[in-house]
């Protein structure tokens, strides 16, 4: 099987190789009216289903080692190193992405997957497909170059095939790693296809915006793979590593969080380029941004550049990211600098009080906070070459500069959608803000009595609570601004088909879903901030405890039943049984553990975690007290965290609605359909 | 006037009752400091959030960190005896030192520089949009702005 794996990836770099070769010389026939000896249109052809070959090839390389790893083939050394016979199929599976070579192979699987959607849906727009599928087989080539050269996960292990592997990370043995990193790949690597689709559109000089309304639904999709993965991970690592938190700015997860945020701010500033023309360059260079940012945090974390506490090796890998970089942006400055003329806007803004500006401001938000995030993670290799020694950027930087640049976008979320297009009168101002106004400022009031203090901004270290008070009022100007434009909309639907108000919602936001459903991803992105500002709240508590020794956290008792411990081939475990009580009631029983994996020796923690929407009772095993031998818990009582998922949640929702067609427009389409008779194809373009 | 002063001395009063309770509390100091440390056993952990098992150095600087509240010293004092046991990796952010400045000035001056950058280029806009003439669109672009419009609007 490792001899099939290494084959099928071979096979598929030439493939890609292929198709980037092939591609490039039939357009290059096509943009300069010359011909060889076979028609451009049959060369870029055979090129298209290179690449939907290669897919194929990948797919084999993919299934080679998962197949390795669901056999237990430890003559290849990645198995070997990422699994073991006692470890659970699933994670079985999730070794081809626990290691470097793997994570790789996947990457270039996920990108041929991609590609082969685009290629065989190239009838949309076959020239400007012709160009993408070239671009992302430029991608493909490096991807697959890696995994042939230099990170290869088929590699044998030197002398005698070990009986059993080193097994998988313990961090990694949970449900949600089976399919985080997946979610996370397909967003980091769905960006190439807007980046593929937008630097042939530049290099075309493709007219108007049709490239823009073919990728938009690619952008969204990927975005909410980034945003679901991002979630996953902080979800992982809440209930995984034990500390109490789900973001620690970690430069990985640093890396995740940069094209995110540039992503978000181009689904924002394509609309301007939609519906005005407005912020071509811009918007060109947002997408470029953020698929050169998920090729830097990928750099930035595998070459050792900066610290990490993720577990992927350092290895030479980094100069290999470096390169591909540097002709990206090569490539890309050169397409700008041929093109710009093409790029030139169409229309200029008239007012500072209009959607276009709020756009523009919410744009430059976005970007700072990247740049913030992405400052703070290079920091300490600048600080290192400047003054000779490293220094440690964590969250006491980012919850000084970068959180005051959220509450400042989490304003302008709310007050963008309710401008208008080109200037808005100060009577629609009054009407539209006035209510939600007046709603934020009475959560203002109301919530200090409740001990959010905004004072606290003058003692030393209580801005949290200030943030958190400022948040608050915030989110309920926004929520109420939301559900004034759906109460709006659906109360003019109800006056004229006299359905119910919910009703008229409904069918309001199924008119409009793009509009509707955005709506509803910001109202999904109020309630994460709202749960990320519970933080300023948080409370702990550590103590031995003795059989039936109790303690007080917030309005809980935790007492403790029973401690002891088990073993299973995959690991040992300690674990303590605590009843916990809530006004001399039982509110539930919890369980934290301490495992010890057998194949590797290393501890873990599982997070026994009691959430309710006011507030998660998250309790840990800390280990024994080697004096007396009875168990270490360590409990936190983390406010509103719930509401984090659920805004996650709301923001999926949010993003399908969005998704899906308008109803007017998709019965059009289905009267199209019925009507229209078949398209001729057209000359030159027959069996694209 | 008298009046004028009590009530200028009023807000005063407060906001220095509410600083000097802040750092008067030894257990929130104790936990805001521990938060502002690293651990350095390696772990790239904040060092109250150490949760390494075995750990082989969270404990021994967190005793230190609470015998050092205890003393009374400053909160600038006790981070720089930390930085100088244990180096500037063991701050979990650099203090406003030197270079370190620049960590703290840059993300802001962006931020501000690219309000101001925008402010400006807005008003431009408008100027030249009062002079320019009336471009011809082009109809296949209309046609589609016109369908984002009615996919985009009630």
């Amino acid at each position: 099987m490792p001899a099939f794996g290494s084959f099928a990836l071979l096979i598929a770099l030439a493939l890609s190789g292929y198709n980037l070769l092939a591609g490039a010389v039939a357009l290059r026939q096509l943009a300069t009216g010359r011909r060889g000896w076979i028609s451009p249109e049959k060369l870029a052809e055979t090129a298209r289903r290179a690449g939907i070959a290669s897919f194929f090839a990948t797919l084999c390389a993919a299934f080679a080692l998962v197949w390795a790893a669901l056999t237990n083939d430890f003559s290849v050394a990645y198995i070997t190193e990422h699994s073991n016979r006692a470890l659970p199929t699933a994670y079985k599976f999730a070794a081809l992405w626990s290691g470097q070579e793997g994570s790789l192979l996947l990457w270039a699987f996920l990108l041929s997957a991609y590609g082969f959607v685009l290629r065989v849906r190239h009838k949309v727009d076959v020239k400007l497909t012709a160009y993408a599928s070239t671009i992302l087989a430029g991608i493909q080539v490096f991807f697959l170059l890696l995994v042939n050269v230099t990170a290869t996960p088929f590699s044998l292990v030197t002398g005698a095939v070990p009986p059993d592997g080193n097994g998988l990370n313990p961090l990694l043995q949970y449900p949600e790693m089976v399919i985080h990193p997946p979610m996370l790949y397909l967003g980091y690597v769905g960006f190439s296809v807007p980046f593929a689709f937008a630097l042939g559109a530049l290099m075309m000089r493709y007219p108007g915006e049709k490239w823009i309304h073919i990728t938009r639904r690619w952008t969204m999709v990927t975005w909410l793979f980034l945003t679901v993965g991002i979630f996953l991970g902080m979800h992982w690592a809440y209930s995984v590593l034990g500390w109490g938190g789900y973001w620690g700015w970690d430069p990985v997860e640093n890396a995740s969080l940069m094209p995110w945020l540039t992503g978000t701010a181009f689904l924002h500033s394509v609309m301007m380029q939609e519906k005005r023309g407005m912020m071509k360059s811009w918007n060109v260079w947002l997408i470029f941004s953020t698929f050169m940012l998920a090729i830097l945090g990928t750099l930035l974390t595998r070459s050792g550049l900066v610290s990490s506490v993720h577990a992927f090796a350092q290895s030479a890998i980094g100069t290999w990211f470096w390169v591909f970089l540097v002709i990206t942006l090569a490539i890309c400055l050169f397409a700008y600098i041929l093109n710009r003329d093409h790029l030139k806007s169409e229309h200029k803004l008239e007012s500072l009080v209009s959607r276009e500006s709020s756009f523009l401001f919410n744009n430059l938000v976005l970007l700072a906070a990247c740049f913030t995030v992405l400052w703070g993670t290079l920091f300490p290799v600048l600080s290192e070459y400047v003054q000779g020694n490293r220094v440690t950027v964590s969250a006491p930087f980012y919850n000084r500069v970068a959180v005051p640049i959220g509450v400042f976008l989490l304003f302008l979320t709310g007050i963008g959608p309710l401008l208008a297009w080109r200037s808005t009168s100060f009577k629609s101002i009054r009407k539209n803000f006035v209510v939600p106004a007046i709603v934020g400022l009475v959560v203002a009031v109301a919530i200090i009595p409740l001990g959010v203090h905004p004072w606290t901004i003058f003692t030393t270290d209580g801005q949290g609570a200030f943030y958190a008070w400022i948040t608050f009022a915030m989110a309920a100007f926004v929520a109420t601004a939301i559900f004034a434009e759906f109460f709006r909309g659906g109360r003019v639907i109800q006056q004229k088909s006299g359905q119910s108000l919910l009703t008229s919602m409904v069918e309001l936001t199924r008119r409009n879903t793009r509009r509707y459903g955005g709506y509803i991803v910001h109202f999904g992105i109020v309630l994460i901030f709202v749960g990320i500002s519970g933080q300023a709240f948080n409370q702990s508590h550590e103590q031995t405890m003795n059989y039936k020794q109790s303690f007080v956290l917030g309005p809980y008792t935790v007492e403790c039943l029973d401690y002891s411990q088990d073993s299973n081939p995959n690991y040992d475990t300690e674990f303590a049984l605590l009843n916990v009580y809530r006004s001399g009631h039982l509110v539930t029983k919890l369980s934290p553990e301490l495992r010890v994996y057998a194949s590797s020796g290393q501890p873990s923690t599982i997070v026994a975690n009691h959430s309710t929407l006011a507030w998660d009772l998250y309790v840990i095993y800390a280990g024994k007290d080697p004096a007396t031998g009875q168990p270490v818990i360590k409990a936190f009582l983390n406010p509103l965290v719930a509401w984090i998922w659920i805004g996650l949640i709301v923001t999926i929702i949010g993003t399908g609605i969005a998704l899906v067609p308008n109803l007017s427009a998709a019965i059009a389409a289905q009267r199209h359909r019925v009507t229209a008779p078949p398209e001729p194809v057209p000359a030159g373009t027959a069996g694209h | 006037m008298r009046r004028l002063t009590q009530f200028a001395i009023l807000p005063l009063v407060m906001v220095l009752c509410v600083v000097t309770q802040g750092s008067a509390d030894t257990e929130a100091r104790y936990q805001s400091l521990g938060h502002r440390l690293m651990c350095v056993c390696g772990c790239s952990q904040i060092l109250i959030e150490c949760n390494h098992v075995g750990c082989p150095d969270s404990d021994r600087m967190l005793g230190e960190l609470r015998a050092a509240v205890d003393m009374g010293g400053t909160n600038d004092a006790i981070l720089g005896s930390f930085q100088d046991k244990y180096g500037p990796t063991a701050l979990a952010a650099p203090m406003l030192t030197k270079f370190n400045i620049v960590a703290w000035v840059v993300p802001p001056a962006f931020l501000v520089l690219g309000l101001a950058g925008t402010f400006l280029l807005v008003k431009k806009w408008r100027l030249r949009t009062a002079t320019m003439p009336v471009v011809a669109d082009d109809p296949e672009s209309n046609d589609l702005r016109e369908r984002i419009r009615k996919e985009t609007e009630v």
